[in-house]
């Protein structure tokens, strides 16, 4: 479809001499929105740099509070008009992300919840090792011997038994006797192991019994379960003729006898003398003993290995 | 007297645009970013008319959105500056009458307008991230932007009159 033009003719390569007004009139725009834009540019340049370099109360400052104050009540008038659009606004959108917003904070508090647990596991668990490196380095730990440091893997399955599971076994050098403390003192005997496990007998259990002597006199005697109660040990075979005071402490003797199984190292803490009695159809003393060691809270146990050749 | 009253409605456009955008649309947060109201003005201003006046409301705008925010006097003066006087070169030459025009000069200088701003405030020494300046809030931007870009067109094509229209240059002059 042809177009309805004017029949006109354009000058563009054409031979047609262009007047000195027309010339004129085609560079005064170029010219005047160059130095237009160039004084805005410089203009603004030189704003930044005034308003930079002046102090907080300079003249720029104090323009620009001026021009905010009387801009004030145009913004305040906006802001109320705007204001209820605003609030909806703001109301629709949390309710869109109100339901994500819920998952995504109980999402977080779930793992930070676990954090917390696992910091604290840690921090528990650091001091349990940090209090048996102290022991281990300390002049209580036993000459003659070298340590295997496990954690408890299983604890004992019911009441009725004293039995417990590390996580360290003949792989780690632990044979079936070596006796077994923590920084508080004497805590058992290992009974059986595996390649990587090891049972540990408690010492207040039935069937074990330590050599011991009281470190603050001269008795001697065997420390076994007593009858007062699941954690209790009474000091046996105390002739009467020895004395023995109440918090008395009481450490391993290092002896060995027909009735002891095993030999342990003599000066390990087993515990403080609770009561001291004796009566006429007895000949011993009947000794209470506190243990030293908190039966109910083992977390981290050392295994004493002989140093040298094993048996 | 056409001038001045063509000069008091550029004027006037720029003050609301920059009033509005500094309470309105200032308040706003949309995936980021906010949309621009005073760029897109000058912007349909510039398109217009012409490189001249769209710089001088560029500027204008830019100083009257700094008194309001408590801005640095002169920086968005001299960013809305350049984005007047390009949109108006571009509306003077390639862009005159073209129906796209608007929304490509407005994502055009959506962009440019971010990453100059982004420098210029790197070079002030202002805390900017750059994910965020020239990604997370750039796009939500762009979406807004050209979400305004027909409406304030049409809008400032029927405030300022047809016959008030571009400075036209006559790149071709005809005979006849």
């Amino acid at each position: 479809m042809a177009r309805n033009r004017p029949a006109r003719v354009a000058v563009l390569g054409s031979s047609v001499q262009r007047s000195a007004q027309s010339s004129s009139s085609r560079t005064n725009p170029a010219l005047r929105r160059r130095i237009v834009l160039g004084v805005l540019v410089l203009l603004s340049l030189v704003l930044v740099t005034l308003y930079f370099r002046e102090p907080q109360d300079g003249s720029l400052h104090t323009m620009r509070s001026a021009g905010t104050t009387v801009l004030k009540p145009f913004q305040v008038g906006v802001d109320r008009v705007v204001q209820p659009f605003r609030d909806a606004y703001g109301y629709f959108s949390g309710l869109v992300s109100a339901k994500d917003d819920v998952r995504r904070l109980e999402a977080e508090n779930r793992v930070l919840r676990q954090e917390a647990t696992q910091s604290r596991f840690a921090l528990e668990r650091s001091r349990e090792l940090q209090h048996l490196l102290d022991y281990v380095s300390s002049p209580l730990f036993p000459q003659g011997f070298e340590y295997v440091a496990a954690p408890v893997v299983a604890y004992p399955p019911s009441q009725f038994e004293r039995r417990l599971v590390i996580g360290a076994g003949e792989a780690n050098g632990i044979l079936v006797g070596d006796p077994v403390v923590n920084d508080d003192g004497l805590v058992g005997k290992v009974t059986d192991t595996t390649t990587d496990e090891a049972q540990v007998t408690l010492l207040t259990d039935e069937k074990l019994a330590v050599g011991a002597r009281d470190l603050d006199g001269e008795a001697v005697g065997i420390v076994r379960h007593g009858s007062a109660g699941q954690e209790a040990l009474i000091l046996d075979l105390v002739e009467k003729k020895y004395a023995v005071r109440e918090e008395d402490r009481i450490v391993t003797s290092g002896t060995r006898s027909a009735t002891l199984e095993a030999a342990f190292p003599q000066g390990i803490t087993i515990g403080t003398v609770t009561f001291v009695g004796q009566n006429d159809t007895d000949p011993y003393k009947q000794i209470q003993i506190r243990p030293a060691v908190d039966f109910g809270s083992l977390h981290s146990l050392l295994v004493l290995v002989p140093k040298g050749e094993r048996r | 007297m056409t001038r001045a009253v063509s000069g008091l409605k550029v004027a006037a456009i720029v003050f609301v645009a920059a009033v509005l955008q500094a309470t309105m649309l200032g308040s706003i947060d949309i995936g980021g970013g906010r949309p621009d109201l005073l760029l897109v003005a000058v912007v349909a201003i510039a398109l217009a008319r012409g490189t001249t006046v769209g710089a001088v409301a560029g500027f204008l705008g830019g100083l009257i959105f700094d008194l309001a925010t408590f801005g640095t006097l002169g920086v968005t003066s001299l960013l809305l500056t350049l984005a007047g006087y390009w949109i108006g070169r571009y509306g003077e030459t390639t862009g005159r009458g073209r129906a796209h025009a608007p929304l490509l000069s407005v994502l055009v200088m959506t962009v440019a307008y971010a990453v100059a701003a982004y420098v210029l405030h790197t070079m002030l020494d202002d805390t900017v991230s750059a994910r965020v300046a020239l990604f997370d809030a750039l796009l939500a931007a762009l979406v807004g932007n050209l979400l305004l870009a027909v409406p304030v067109h049409a809008l400032v094509g029927r405030v300022l009159r047809p016959a008030e229209r571009l400075e036209r240059l006559p790149e071709v002059r005809l005979l006849g």
